[in-house]
């Protein structure tokens, strides 16, 4: 059983869709929505979210700086 | 017990966000261009450090003319190359200050190839991030000083050719045989570990500036997956397979 559950939290109209996040996941939490945001891109969000180990690889590649990472220890 | 979002998306569950050195303000780079990693881990770097009243970026003509938009610092922008000029004199002016240069390969290693080569043999003490993504980003994509032989840009139609165009400058290395530097090292930004390691030295460069030890060099191996004509997973892919060979990750020297 994993010991940490993890969510993130995308800002939707910031994301640039540029999938960076969804190939650094190693989790295969995430993937691009297939509806796009305000500016037509088609922002990145949890499609598998209970996989989730808030490792916060998706934050740390992302260029535009969108992701928020949430940890907790479900032990 | 079944756990929910709601659970786990509260304030005091946060792990990793935005830091507040970097602006609310859209950066206007192309998706997925590595420019932006950069610009976070320089923002976080300051913010962990204590330093952003103290810090004066210079940014460059490229891409990243606009990266005072985009870090809330004081800034100067200088004439394209001259960076390090800007630098020298805002330097001894304000030695109490943290300055730095932020350059793509054209700025850094073209036009600016002498201001870089003399701000560094004085040893100015300054903190350089260079940018090499092989190419003339901000133009639309001409060939660069660091353009790769065969690599096809929009001057090198048929790839770059050793006898037409000469060879891919490896000025990092050139910078380390320079005696005012202390610090000179190759990072990249690809990877959750690569942005973590890249952080570390440009902490380090910039903690070298507090010890007085001379010019800390930062070369980023970056991408332009526009200039490159491709999508940005396999931007980062080329430059592994491509850059990585030509321009070996790691520290030339540490003093
Ligand atoms: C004096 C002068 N010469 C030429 C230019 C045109 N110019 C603008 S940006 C640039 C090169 C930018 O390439 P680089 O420094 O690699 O930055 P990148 O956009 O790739 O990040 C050139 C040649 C200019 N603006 N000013
Ligand atoms: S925190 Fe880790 S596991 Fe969760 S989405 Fe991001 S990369 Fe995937
Ligand atoms: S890395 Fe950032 S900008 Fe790119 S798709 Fe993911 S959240 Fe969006
Ligand atoms: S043109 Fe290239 S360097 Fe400039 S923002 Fe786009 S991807 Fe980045
Ligand atoms: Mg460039």
């Amino acid at each position: 059983m994993a010991k940490f559950r993890g969510a993130i939290v995308v800002d939707k109209e910031k994301c640039k869709g540029c999938g960076l996040c969804v190939a650094a996941c190693p989790a295969k939490v995430l993937d691009l929505a297939k509806e796009v945001n305000g500016k037509g891109y088609h922002y990145s969000q949890m499609v598998n979210p209970e996989a989730c180990i808030g490792c916060a690889s998706c934050g740390l590649v992302c260029p535009d700086a969108v992701i928020t990472v949430y940890k907790i220890n479900v032990q | 017990m079944s756990i929910e979002l709601e659970d786990i998306i509260k304030p005091e569950n946060i792990v990793y966000k935005k830091t507040p050195v970097l602006t609310d303000n859209v950066m206007h780079y192309c998706p997925g261009c590595l420019h932006g990693v950069v610009h976070k881990i320089i923002a976080e770097v300051i913010e962990e450090m204590g330093i952003q009243d103290k810090t004066i970026g210079v940014s460059p003509v490229g891409c990243s003319v606009l990266a005072y938009n985009y870090l809330d610092i004081d800034w100067a922008e200088a004439a394209h190359g001259r960076a390090p000029a800007l630098a020298t004199g805002i330097s001894r002016l304000h030695p109490e200050k943290y300055v730095f240069t932020y350059q793509g390969d054209g700025d850094l290693a073209s036009i600016g190839c002498g201001e870089i080569m003399h701000a560094c043999n004085r040893g100015e003490n300054i903190v350089v991030i260079f940018i090499n993504n092989a190419i003339y980003g901000m133009t639309g994509g001409q060939m660069a000083p660091t353009t790769l032989l065969g690599q096809v840009t929009a001057t090198t139609p048929y790839g770059r050719d050793a006898k037409l165009n000469g060879f891919p400058l490896r000025i990092t290395e050139l910078i380390a045989q320079l005696d005012g530097t202390c610090y000179v090292t190759r990072q990249t930004v690809h990877t959750p570990a690569a942005v973590r390691k890249a952080k570390a030295a440009i902490r380090k460069a910039f903690e070298n500036t507090k010890k007085d030890k001379g010019t800390s060099f930062v070369e980023i191996v970056s991408t332009c997956n526009s200039g490159w004509k491709l999508d940005p997973i396999q931007a980062n892919k080329w430059m592994v397979e491509n850059m990585f060979p030509k321009y070996p990750l790691g520290d030339m020297k540490d003093i």
